[in-house]
């Protein structure tokens, strides 16, 4: 195949979702010509959310999925993800196939603004409780950085992105620079102050979400509507979208090109850098190697760490930041799909006005503050009360007029919460290239394997009674516990296969998330990952990505790059 | 922006059976009042125009008009017939559309007539006594099995179909697309019907 090679950059960013929209802000920001390559379609903000509006019956299966969709996407028919309204958003799974030695159910999003754009925009920091678990444990290796190193970060991205939540001075859950809170309605407040009263340390607050309580520039505020993955018209979650790249763009410093697959980060023997990247043309199969001073791989953990597996093989077979021996390695989801519900009559009188997109929040409690379990590490809940609509009719005997009325009125309150639990990090979680299968442009395919262990399946014990204990101290009626089963993958959540570390022997990464062998090369995505902790980790990644970028400009005006 | 003649054409292909490839074109089609037009005057799939009026006549039993509009005016039936041809399994299609036949029995064995020719009062004693049936079955299933009784399956495509129709949606329940404000703490009555969520 021809190669032509192109114009030259200050810095590349491979991926545009979440991390690598961050990457292109900071640094375009900061005075850098960025190259931004994205292997998908655009999706411009706004004009492209061509389903925002819709209601259910403006679908012909009102939002639902047929045999043909589940046919076409066996990954993603598997759990939510799969519907008649954003079914563009994700991946092609002919085009783009995987190995899955153990089922790993992993759901991608392969267009400008990746899965930023229908993620769940729970937003939560990390606290020294998380950054030093492994060293208190002995478990994996410890994390280079700590707090006070991310803080500040948490505390820029935070305000440019706008996180909605609430100050509750918790240690193990740090408050951070916050618009107003989405409150807890009426009925979660009921119930919070009987938790509350009954449980130490066990705290229901609302959920802290990318969603805005105040306008920012070019923003607007929560509408309420809760149709978020379908892209919104007045830009108040966090996306790339609508967040990052309307301000990497502003500074004139930004070239982004779509359907440009990388296929490898070129290595520079000699100086041990690289020196940029190759790029396939997913429309017209021709390559162009693109020249950088530094590069930022943000392609998500597993995409990011695929990238890795094929660069620079000339030196190391495994790939570029094979050297440690943990490429690949450690893969961690969090896992879920447990918990409590039933149903409740308080407040009989009150009901909620509009869609909050977003729920309450109890931050982990177990194993901390003197709680010692049978298990490591813990769990947070994610849940919610609302009044039950015409599904109950469901199952309820009846038919004709009064049944009708009746399924048409709002019912009880129903209260209950899945836990997400954190999954320590094991070398024998790894992903490797496949030997045989390639995808539709001749790459070889991830092979995925994957699997909970002995800690886990013990923490999904407390995972459903303790909210079932929760909800019937609160009076909750007809507590029933849950579980739904878990595969990895299925928290969207995928990380560690390019860990962080304090040694190039045992790690990938340094604690500024440059590659050991390869200092011009940041990965900042979830690949980073030490440990899971148990909070949905996008805001982190966001942090981890401002302070690699300040620091890599810091850098190249050093002339360490 | 797609025109409303290529969304009818591609409704077309879909019930035509033709193959499907990837989500620009799954998505395409985006009237569902197209779709049910079609079904309604000429059937769909494996059901004809007439299972599809014996559709609606069992969906308006279930949910009547009583003050505000009933199934048949949300067009409920070409919208099961429609969901049974392209989104059930072949295992439930069987027994939804045994279950056609059923409702025909039992009505001729109470009243002596298909149910087409019943009258309302008529349909509904048939359709009690069927509820009460499914209901017993459905109850005592264990976990995982995977078996259906057909009017718990009918049942529950009419409530679907129904509530979230554009009349179900906006004059059945209350649905306001955009709210603007949320208030965690609402006066509420007992009878106030419920929200319709976004899709």
């Amino acid at each position: 195949m021809k190669q032509s090679v192109a114009e030259s950059f200050d810095a590349i960013v491979v991926g545009s979702g979440i991390s690598g929209g961050w990457a292109a802000k900071e640094l375009t920001e900061r005075g850098l010509r960025v190259l931004l390559l994205e292997r998908g379609k655009n999706v411009e903000h706004q004009k492209d959310y061509r389903n925002a509006r819709k209601g259910h019956w403006e679908y012909p299966y009102r939002a639902g999925r047929t045999r043909a969709m589940v046919d076409a996407y066996p990954v993603l028919s598997r759990d939510y993800p799969l519907n008649e309204k954003n079914l563009d958003w994700w991946v092609d799974e002919r085009e783009s196939p995987y190995t899955e030695v153990k089922r790993f159910d992993w759901y991608r999003g392969y267009h400008v603004g990746g899965r930023s754009l229908t993620w769940g925009r729970q937003s939560y920091r990390l606290s020294d409780l998380d950054f030093e678990a492994n060293a208190r444990d002995g478990i994996a290796v410890d994390w280079p950085i700590r707090y006070a190193d991310l803080a500040p970060w948490y505390d820029h991205v935070e305000t440019h992105a706008g996180i909605a939540g609430s100050i509750e001075g918790l240690p193990q859950l740090p408050d951070g620079k916050f618009q107003p809170a989405m409150p807890l309605n009426c009925a979660e407040e009921l119930i919070a102050g009987r938790v509350a009263a009954k449980f130490n340390n066990r705290r229901i607050i609302p959920g802290r979400n990318a969603n805005l309580t105040r306008p920012l520039p070019g923003r607007g505020r929560c509408l309420y509507r809760n149709a978020c993955a379908l892209g919104c018209p007045s830009g108040s979650y966090f996306s790339t979208q609508a967040s990052t790249l309307p301000f990497a763009m502003a500074t004139g410093r930004l070239t982004l090109k779509t359907h440009a697959i990388v296929t490898d980060v070129v290595f520079d023997r000699t100086r041990g850098r690289a020196s940029g990247v190759r790029v396939l043309d997913a429309v017209t199969n021709a390559t162009t190697e693109y020249s950088a001073r530094v590069v930022f791989v943000c392609a998500s953990t597993l995409n990011s760490t695929w990238l890795l597996m094929r660069s620079a093989t000339e030196v190391w077979p495994g790939g570029l930041g094979s050297s440690s021996g943990e490429l690949g390695h450690n893969l961690m989801d969090h896992h879920f799909r447990c918990g409590a519900n039933g149903i409740t009559p308080d407040p009989a009188d009150r009901t909620v006005y509009g869609r909050r997109p977003t729920g309450f929040y109890i931050p982990r409690y177990r194993n901390l503050f003197g709680d010692k379990r049978d298990y490591l590490r813990g769990f947070g809940y994610q849940g919610a009360a609302n009044r039950q609509g015409w599904q109950r009719a469901v199952a309820e005997l009846g038919v004709g007029a009064d049944f009708k009325d009746a399924a048409a009125t709002a019912g009880p309150w129903q209260a209950g919460a899945t836990a997400f639990g954190e999954m320590l990090p094991n070398h024998a979680n790894r992903i490797s290239l496949d030997p045989v299968k390639k995808d539709k442009w001749g790459l070889p395919v991830l092979a995925i394997d994957c699997a909970t262990g002995e800690n886990e399946r013990l923490m999904r014990a407390d995972m459903m009674n303790d909210m079932a204990d929760m909800l019937e101290a609160a009076g909750v009626k007809d507590v029933k516990v849950f579980d739904n089963g878990y595969y990895p993958g299925m928290g969207i959540h995928e990380m560690g296969t390019a860990r962080m570390g304090r040694d190039a022997k045992t790690s990938v990464l340094n604690a500024h998330n440059q590659v050991w062998d390869a200092m011009n090369v940041f990965v900042t995505d979830g690949s980073c990952m030490t440990s899971a902790a148990c909070q949905n980790p996008s805001l982190t990644y966001m942090a981890m990505t401002a302070r690699a970028a300040a620091f890599a400009v810091e850098e190249l005006k050093r002339g360490n790059l | 922006m797609i025109t409303r003649r290529e969304a009818i054409q591609h409704v077309a292909a879909l019930l035509g059976g033709a193959a499907l490839s990837g989500g620009d074109q799954l998505l395409a089609f985006s009237f569902d009042a197209a779709a049910l037009e079609q079904a309604t005057a000429k059937g769909v799939g494996a059901f004809t125009a007439a299972d599809v009026a014996l559709l609606d006549e069992i969906a308006e039993t279930i949910l009547p008009e009583t003050s505000t509009p009933g199934a048949k005016a949300a067009r409920t039936g070409a919208f099961m017939a429609l969901s049974v041809t392209d989104v059930y399994t072949t295992a439930n299609q069987a027994t939804f559309r045994d279950g056609l036949r059923k409702v025909d029995e039992a009505c001729t064995s109470a009243h002596g007539k298909a149910f087409m020719a019943a009258t309302p009062a008529q349909r509904l004693t048939v359709l009690q006594v069927l509820d009460r049936e499914q209901k017993a079955f459905m109850d005592a299933l264990p976990n995982n099995d995977e078996s259906r009784h057909y009017f718990r399956l009918m049942k529950e495509l009419a409530l679907l179909g129904y509530f979230t129709s554009e009349i179900g949606c906006t004059k059945v329940l209350r649905y306001v697309e955009s709210p603007g404000r949320f208030d965690p703490c609402a006066p509420h009555t007992p009878g106030d019907r419920s929200w319709a969520g976004h899709a």
